[in-house]
């Protein structure tokens, strides 16, 4: 499964990353972020290309949160 | 805020709120800009003598306030910086000095378009291709590095320099510049300029709003979240400019603009390209810088060294057009930006784990 940590990057990286995760292995991908913009924006390229996806907060404090995403 | 109806209705109030700034006493087309409002204020502060662009814009200051409040009460506020400071404030210095090539941020070329200034479609050809040269660069692993958290007071000193600014503004001590003429001396009353400073940098911090990103997401990600708050700005800034009478269809004889259709579109394409390595346009840099993003802080004092010197060394252009000194700062601008790009590509990090692939910051 593709991981990826996109923690400290800023717009547009972390949906990049990602983006470039799911070109090598696009079955799975789990994506941290740290923060708001970061999370809604990789969430919604993965719900526009087709992934079912589930988030949880890993830290409220530092706005980190973990995406698992499937493709559906 | 983070749905489609959310971005069209901030397009939508920020379309007519900058007509009806206009309305109020704002320049034609100048609702708000932030590159000529950035400029207009380091003009005050007396850093370019420009005597017809001198005033301290309460939009500005209403937009940093909007931000970091909503930003603190939606618990956003979050202080990081260390992703290239120096590099990000030469990419600030260079968008404002495409900017005022052109005449008016992103957000103005838009306006323009919806007061009818044709020459902005010049701009937005050049915008668009900037932004695609910068996404060749973001596609081959252009970076500028990771933030680091930083300590609290460090985020909360950019919206009081502005709380400053305001005070300096209601006081007008003698050693602040206001304008008696020129677009400097066309504003709408400070509070009401407040009030629809902070609307906006309500709603644009809600909607992430941003006007490189709006272009480059469609292309990079075929993602038109963003695009639509593009389009709906255009939109409702037609039908406002139709309502008051401001709409006016030509080339010739535009507010605060001049007609030289390549030096439009090189300047804009120095702005979108400066933009896209940023990862967002002028109105998105302010917004970050105030909800404790150090880096847009340090993009925003570029913008502003960035304006000083425009006047300074007459690189901004007229109504008369571009100055010969101005055309030569956006062909440097241009071989800095292909400097700055260049030498910050990273090869991807790719390491094996546990028969999976792992792709992150180094």
């Amino acid at each position: 499964m593709a991981q990826v940590d996109t923690r400290g990057m800023s717009c547009p990286q972390p949906v990049l990353m990602t983006k470039k995760a799911l070109d090598i292995n696009s079955a799975e991908v789990t994506v941290l972020v740290d923060s708001k913009t970061a999370k809604s924006n990789v969430e919604r390229y993965l719900n526009l290309t087709g992934y079912t996806i589930n988030t949880i907060e890993l830290d409220s404090k530092t706005h980190t949160f973990e995406i698992s995403a499937k493709k559906q | 805020m983070d749905s489609k109806k959310g971005i069209i209705f901030t397009g939508a109030v920020i379309g007519i709120l900058a007509v009806v700034l206009v309305r109020f006493g704002n320049p034609v087309n100048m609702g708000i800009c932030i590159a000529c409002f950035i400029r207009d204020t380091t003009g005050a502060l007396g850093l370019h003598r420009a005597a017809v662009v001198q005033y301290i814009r309460p939009e500005i200051i209403g937009i940093v306030l909007g931000a970091f409040l909503i930003s603190l009460g939606k618990k956003e506020f979050a202080v990081r910086g260390g992703s290239s400071p120096f590099i990000r404030f030469m990419l600030g210095f260079i968008v404002m000095i495409g900017a005022l090539m052109f005449l008016g941020c992103p957000l103005r070329m838009v306006l323009r378009l919806g007061g009818g200034d044709l020459n902005a479609l010049f701009g937005l050809a050049g915008f668009a291709a900037g932004i695609i040269v910068g996404i060749i660069f973001l596609k081959n692993g252009f970076s500028l590095k990771r933030t680091y958290k930083l300590s609290p007071l460090e985020g909360f000193l950019f919206p009081l320099l502005n709380v400053g600014l305001f005070i300096l503004l209601l006081t007008a001590p003698a050693f602040i510049f206001f304008s008696t003429k020129g677009p400097g001396a066309g504003h709408a009353p400070v509070w009401i300029a407040l009030a629809a400073g902070v609307i906006v940098g309500v709603l644009v911090q809600r909607t992430r709003l941003c006007m490189v990103g709006g272009i480059r997401d469609a292309i990079l990600f075929k993602d038109t979240y963003l695009i639509l708050g593009f389009i709906s700005i255009l939109v409702f800034a037609s039908l406002g400019n139709l309502y008051f009478g401001f709409y006016k269809l030509s080339f010739a004889g535009q507010s605060v603009a001049h007609t030289d259709g390549l030096w439009n579109f090189l300047g804009m394409a120095l702005a979108g390209w400066g933009s896209v390595l940023l990862g967002g346009c002028p109105l998105r840099q302010l917004i970050l810088a105030s909800e404790g993003n150090i880096d847009s802080v340090i993009t925003v004092l570029g913008m502003s060294a960035g304006a000083a010197f425009a006047h300074n060394f007459s690189l901004a252009a007229s109504a008369q057009g571009p100055s010969p000194n101005g055309k030569i700062a956006v062909l440097i601008g241009f071989v800095l930006l292909l400097v700055i790009a260049s030498f910050n590509l990273e090869r991807e990090t790719k390491a094996t784990v546990q028969g999976g692939v792992k792709i992150g910051a180094s």
